[in-house]
C-alpha cells in the first residue's frame, strides 16, 4: 500500500486529452495531502514525446503496439497489473468515453471502491473526500470511500488544465502482462462527416433540447435562429432522435463551443451538456423547470414557455 | 442469439428532488421512479439486433421499489421476449455494485451471447453497472456505443469519443456492451399492448442475495450543488420576457 496517486491519462490520434493534464494537476494537489507522489500513467505506442508533457512527480509510459489505440481489454489488463503492483492510494480516471469503460470495471476487479462523476476532491485528516454530481447534476453527493485505496472518475473541468502541464521525463516500460488473444480488437477510427456548418465557429447559437418536444417544433427554432442571424445547435436527445444532424450536438460526446451568445430552448443542463457550453460568453436559458441546473450556468433565464417566448421574439424581430 | 438487457429503475430527475431527513440521499418516498433513459436505448438496440440476426431478448432489472412490473411489461410490448426481476426485502438506495452483483448472478445462469445495458444512469454514484457486470461475469466490455451488429460470434461496435469521432471495435461474444444510443430512436409501445402484456406475461423472479457487500462508497452528505452564480431570472409574461431578451441582446451588440 502506497500513498501515491495514479492519474490515468488518455489520448486520441496522438493528442493528449485535456482532462489528462487536469487530472495530473489535481493529483499533485492531493498527493501532498496524502504524502505520496502524483504519477501520470500513459499507455500507448510511439507516444514517448507526449508522455513527457506532464507536471507529475513521475510518469510511467507503457509502450506496446496493442496499446496504440484505446482498447478497453488491453488497457484494462495493463492497468489491473499496474494497480496490483503499486497498490496506490487513489486512481483517477477521466469521466470520459475511455475512462467510463475502465473505472467501474477496475473497481470490481481490484476490489476497490469507486466514485463516479466527481467534480471535487479533497484530503481531510488523511481521508479522501470525493464530491460527485449525480441525479442529472441536480445533487452533489459527498463520500469518503472505505478502505485505503479508491478509484474516482472525474468530470472534465474539475481541475485547472495548466497545473498538470510540465516536462517530467517519462519512465518507459514494456507491458507487464501479455496482450495476446485480446477479446476486443480496434479496427478503425471514424471521423465525423464534414459538410454541415461548423457550430464551433459560430458567434451565435440557438440550442434546443428535449423541451422542444417534437420534430415539428424544430422549424420554429430554426426560424428564430435565422431571425437572430444565429445557427441551430442541440443537446444529445435531439441528435439521437435524428431531428438535427450529429454535427450540431454540443456536449461531452459532441463538440465544445464558445460562442458570443448561447440561447437555450428547453435544455435542463445535464452535466454532459454543460461540459460543452459552459465557456460561452453569454448564456440565456429558457426552461420551465425553475430547478434546472442550467440556471446555475446561464446569465439570464426564464421559466416562461419556450414556444411562447420564441414566437414573441420572432414576431418582434421580423 | 441470446440477448440479455440489464436495466435500472432510477429516480426521475424530471421532478423537483427532495433530500431525506438524514441529509444523505433523496427522499425516495417523494420521488417517482422511471426506467434509466439509456436502458430504453439498450432495449431498442437489443430488439434491433434480434430483428437483424435472430434470437431472443430477455430484460432483467432489480425491483428496487416493487414497481418494476410496468417497466418490464413495456419492454415486452416493445419486442422483448422474456422479462425477469430481482426481488427481496429491498428499498432504495441500492448501489450499482450491489445491483451489478445480483444481475451478474442471474445473467450468468442465462448463458447470454450478448449483454446490453444503458451506458450510465443518474444514480451511478459508485460507477456504471455495465463494466461491473463485465468484471463479475469475466466478459469483455465496450461502452458509449451507438452502433452494433453481430455476425459469427463477433460483435462490431461503434464507440463514441468527443467531437463526433468514433472508434470501431470487434468484440468476441459473449460480451457486455454499454449503449449510449440505439441506431434508431426507441420505438413506441401502444398502451393496449402493454396492458395485454400485464395480463398475460410471466415475469421470472430471482431472489436478491442480501449477503453481497456494498460499494464502500457511503454518502455522508447530499445537497443541491452550490453554484458560483445563478441566472438573473426575467420576470413577466412571455411577451415581456421576449422583449427583455431582445433588449439585452441589442445592448450587448448581439442583435
Amino acid at each position: 500500500m502506497s500513498n501515491d496517486i495514479l492519474a490515468i491519462t488518455e489520448h486520441l490520434n496522438g493528442n493528449v486529452a485535456d482532462i489528462s493534464y487536469e487530472m495530473v494537476g489535481g493529483a499533485k494537489e492531493l498527493a501532498a495531502g496524502f504524502g505520496g507522489q502524483a504519477i501520470a500513467i500513459m499507455l500507448g505506442s510511439g507516444m514517448a514525446e507526449q508522455a513527457g508533457t506532464f507536471a507529475s512527480d513521475a510518469t510511467l509510459y507503457v509502450d506496446d503496439p496493442a496499446l496504440a489505440e484505446f482498447n478497453p481489454a488491453a488497457y484494462g489488463r495493463v492497468l489491473a497489473a499496474l494497480v496490483e503492483e503499486k497498490s496506490p492510494r487513489l486512481i483517477m480516471f477521466g469521466n470520459t468515453s475511455m475512462g467510463m469503460d475502465l473505472a467501474a470495471w477496475l473497481s470490481v476487479k481490484a476490489g476497490v471502491p469507486c466514485v463516479a462523476y466527481v467534480n471535487h476532491l479533497a484530503v481531510e485528516g488523511g481521508e479522501l473526500v470525493a464530491t460527485a454530481q449525480i441525479y442529472g447534476g441536480k445533487m452533489a453527493a459527498e463520500c469518503v470511500p472505505a478502505g485505503d485505496s479508491a478509484i474516482v472518475s472525474v468530470m472534465a473541468g474539475a481541475f485547472p488544465l495548466d497545473a498538470g502541464q510540465g516536462s517530467t521525463a517519462a519512465e518507459q516500460m514494456a507491458s507487464p502482462v501479455s496482450l495476446d488473444d485480446l477479446p476486443i480488437r480496434f479496427t478503425r477510427l471514424i471521423m465525423p462527416e464534414a459538410g454541415d456548418v461548423d457550430i464551433t465557429a459560430q458567434e451565435k447559437l440557438v440550442a434546443i433540447g428535449r423541451g422542444i418536444g417534437s420534430d415539428d417544433n424544430i422549424e420554429l427554432a430554426e426560424e428564430l435562429a435565422e431571425a437572430m442571424d444565429a445557427v441551430l445547435a442541440a443537446s444529445r436527445p435531439i441528435t439521437d432522435a435524428g431531428w438535427l444532424p450529429k454535427t450540431r450536438q454540443v456536449g461531452k460526446s459532441g463538440v465544445s463551443v464558445k460562442p458570443k451568445l448561447y440561447l437555450m430552448l428547453g435544455i435542463s443542463g445535464a452535466p454532459e451538456h454543460i461540459e460543452g457550453m459552459k465557456d460561452a460568453e453569454f448564456i440565456i436559458a429558457i426552461n420551465t423547470d425553475a430547478d434546472a441546473p442550467i440556471f446555475d450556468v446561464a446569465h439570464y433565464g426564464t421559466t416562461e414557455d419556450l414556444f411562447d417566448v420564441a414566437e414573441a421574439m420572432l414576431e418582434k424581430l421580423e | 442469439m441470446n440477448i440479455v438487457v440489464a436495466i435500472k429503475h432510477v429516480p426521475s430527475t424530471a421532478d423537483e428532488l427532495e433530500i431525506n431527513d438524514e441529509g444523505v440521499n433523496l427522499d425516495f418516498d417523494e420521488v417517482d421512479f422511471t426506467i434509466n433513459e439509456f436502458d430504453e436505448q439498450a432495449i431498442e438496440q437489443a430488439v434491433l439486433v434480434k430483428e437483424a440476426s435472430g434470437g431472443e431478448v430477455t430484460v432483467i432489472g432489480v425491483d428496487v421499489i416493487e414497481e418494476l412490473d410496468g417497466v418490464l411489461h413495456t419492454a415486452l410490448a416493445k419486442g422483448a421476449d422474456k422479462a425477469a426481476k430481482i426481488v427481496g426485502d429491498l428499498e432504495p438506495p441500492i448501489d450499482s455494485h450491489t445491483q451489478a452483483r445480483w444481475l451478474a448472478d442471474a445473467i450468468g445462469g442465462l448463458t447470454p451471447d450478448l449483454v446490453l445495458t444503458g451506458v450510465q444512469a443518474v444514480d451511478d454514484l459508485d460507477g456504471q453497472i455495465g463494466p461491473m457486470l463485465a468484471a463479475y461475469l469475466d466478459l469483455p466490455y465496450v461502452g458509449v456505443v451507438t452502433g452494433l451488429s453481430v455476425s459469427d460470434g463477433t460483435a462490431t461496435v461503434h464507440k463514441e469519443y468527443a467531437g463526433g469521432v468514433m472508434a470501431e471495435f470487434e468484440v468476441n461474444l459473449p460480451a457486455v456492451v454499454g449503449v449510449q444510443a440505439a441506431e434508431k430512436p426507441p420505438r413506441y409501445a401502444p398502451i393496449s399492448k402493454i396492458r395485454q402484456m400485464a395480463k398475460s406475461a410471466d415475469l421470472e423472479e430471482y431472489e436478491a442475495d442480501e449477503n453481497v457487500g456494498d460499494s464502500g462508497c457511503e454518502i455522508r452528505k447530499m445537497a443541491k450543488p452550490v453554484s458560483a452564480g445563478h441566472a438573473e431570472m426575467l420576470e413577466g409574461d412571455a411577451e415581456e420576457v421576449a422583449e427583455k431578451i431582445i433588449e439585452i441582446l441589442e445592448e450587448r451588440g448581439l442583435l
